[in-house]
């Protein structure tokens, strides 16, 4: 075995690449955000007016705000996702993009962490967007809510990384159903989005508690209903460590796949 | 310049791809100013030779300096003086061509008032003004390769590499390219290029490299290399309808290369082979100089290779 790969080490260009997706988003801004309201609004409606009706408080929270403060966590997750894989692939493989960069002064290094910060950044637009829709909806307390602004770009940050792992390793499109499936899904449904952890048997608890989107729900659910949020570090060290693993990962992977 | 005079210097390049020598042992110098050609079967090493020059790849042995920078080392100060024209498309599909130009501008960290007057010289370049506000997916394949061009030159670049640059264009874009490729070279940059067509090395070259089985085989200019490999006068003859080509007198003092249907004689006089062939309606044929393409294929062989 070699040694371990070094750090990334990417240049303030990195930004460049950053702006370039921007560039992008903005053309289609209308159609983006669209799409980024889309699905968490209808969850939103229909679970949230839908089951509220019959579920009422949820730990001690009206069920709309419980449900709207875990979609802003979990949609942070799942917008990098989708962001970290399918563009990212795109641009990494039938685009070619990358290799016009590399023949720029930017290295893969570079490319990499302008990637993740433009992931991190399309998460925190969108959660921001459902946010309001459901302060909109009477589902956020106050002003407080505006703290999970930063907390939607770690998040985001802390699921890019591992998303780019996997477009590094992909062989084909198809290859991220897997992940979806095996990781994001499973999450989604257990990591206290639509019902508290403490609700799970003890042996899956343990588990849960290893979880990136459990933190990121936990941290973010008392700052949209406008309670003191519990263990804050704890959440915040856990959503940096999975980001920076995922950083480090991501640029070992994506220099093995590109500058071989 | 470089106080070598180069601006490419590889010794004993080595890369490998599994087990494979893609580039086995390249010396390659380029010197500064002019154009130097690349020339090789497919499957030469070509693009894994511009790709280490890039420090897009990284050699399993020997050193490289480009432009004076270490490579891979410090393969970014190097790039940041370098113009890349790749083998096929990688423009961006999210831009317009406008864009593309501005956007790559960006990577090289340069912007403003300067880099607009260049963009629009460039377009002025590539003839694409009246397109600037037009999508990439929307050009024909001569404007993206003129474009691929325009997006190389943003950086003002010492050194221009392209890889195959007029594969799959028509004779008009074709020409036009070569034309703007020599411009460039009277401006003084350095062109790096690869090619199959040996048309277009003996137009554009003064220097040629021919590579093969990552080796490089033979090196100088055009005409030297004709001058050492192959007779100046070639005859080629062809039978009526496929049938072989009989024996002729006169052929005695040529070097004779079959092909299919068709008889290459090399030789110093060609004079009395045309005697012979005189009047002789059953066989085609034609008298011309030797050329490039005569030593690519004597150093590399006739055979196929895919
Ligand atoms: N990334 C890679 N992985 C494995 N093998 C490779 C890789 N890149 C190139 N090769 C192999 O190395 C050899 C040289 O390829 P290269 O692309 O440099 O040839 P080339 O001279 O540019 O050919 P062409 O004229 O077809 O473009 C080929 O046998 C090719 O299959
Ligand atoms: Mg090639």
């Amino acid at each position: 075995m070699r040694r371990p790969p070094p750090p990334p080490r990417p240049h303030a260009r990195a930004l460049t690449v950053w702006r370039r997706n921007v560039l992008v988003w903005r053309k289609l801004m209308g159609a983006a955000l669209a799409m980024n309201f889309g699905e968490p609004v209808l969850y939103l409606l229909g679970l949230g007016y839908g089951l509220g009706f019959f579920i009422g408080e949820m730990a001690g929270l009206p069920y709309l705000t419980f449900l709207a403060s875990g979609i802003v966590a979990s949609s942070a997750m799942t917008t990098a996702s989708f962001e970290g894989m399918y563009s990212v692939y795109t641009r990494m493989v039938p685009q070619r993009t990358y290799e016009a960069l590399l023949a720029t002064p930017l290295t893969v290094d570079d490319i990499v962490a302008g990637e993740l910060l433009w992931c991190a950044t399309k998460s925190l637009i969108s959660s921001s967007a459902i946010l309001a829709v459901a302060a909109l909806l009477g589902a956020v307390s106050g002003w407080q809510a505006l703290l999970a602004v930063p907390a939607f770009f770690l998040i985001g940050l802390c699921f890019a990384g591992p998303a780019v792992v996997m477009s590094a390793l992909a062989p084909n499109y198809d290859f991220f159903e897997y992940y979806f499936t095996l990781v994001l899904t499973p999450m989604l449904l257990v990591c206290g989005v639509f019902y508290p952890v403490d609700a799970l048997p003890a042996a899956l608890q343990a588990i849960v508690q290893v979880l990136p989107l459990t933190h990121a729900v936990a941290l973010v659910r008392p700052l949209v209903a406008g309670l003191p949020p519990e263990q804050p570090l704890l959440h915040l060290a856990v959503l940096v460590a999975y980001a920076a693993a995922g950083w480090y990962a991501a640029t070992a992977l994506v220099r093995r796949r590109l500058v071989s | 310049m470089e106080r070598s005079g180069y601006v490419v210097e590889a010794r004993e390049l080595v890369k490998r791809f599994g087990g494979q020598a893609a580039v086995d042992g390249v010396d390659l110098s380029v010197p500064a100013g002019g154009c130097l050609g690349l020339l090789g079967p497919n499957g030469a090493g070509k693009t894994t030779t511009l790709r280490l020059i890039l420090g897009m790849a990284r050699p399993d042995a020997g050193s490289l300096r480009v432009l004076g920078e270490p490579v891979p080392e410090r393969a970014e100060r190097a790039r940041a003086r370098m113009g890349v024209v790749p083998q096929g498309d990688t423009l961006d599909p999210d831009f317009t061509v406008e864009e593309n130009l501005r956007v790559y501008a960006r990577y090289f960290g340069l912007h403003g008032p300067a880099v607009e007057r260049r963009i629009r010289a460039l377009l002025d370049f590539a003839e694409l003004a009246g397109r600037a506000q037009a999508r990439v997916q929307s050009l024909s394949g001569g404007m993206r390769r003129r474009l691929a061009v325009a997006r190389a030159l943003v950086n003002d670049p010492e050194l221009v590499v392209l890889d195959e640059p007029t594969t799959g264009l028509d004779p008009q874009v074709r020409h036009h390219l070569w034309a703007r490729l020599r411009a460039l070279v009277a401006e003084g940059r350095t062109l790096l290029l690869t090619t199959h067509y040996m048309e277009e090395a003996e137009r554009l070259c003064d220097r040629v490299v021919i590579m093969d089985r990552g080796r490089v085989l033979e090196q100088g200019t055009p005409a030297e290399l004709v001058a050492r490999h192959v007779e100046p006068e070639v005859v080629e003859i062809r039978a009526a309808r496929g049938e072989a080509v009989p024996a002729l007198p006169g052929t005695g003092a040529c070097r004779i290369e079959t092909v299919g249907d068709v008889r290459y004689c090399y030789t110093h006089d060609a004079r009395p082979l045309l005697a012979a062939l005189e009047g002789r309606g059953d066989l085609t044929f034609l008298h011309r100089p030797a050329n490039l393409e005569d030593v690519f294929l004597r150093l590399t062989g006739r055979e196929l290779r895919e």
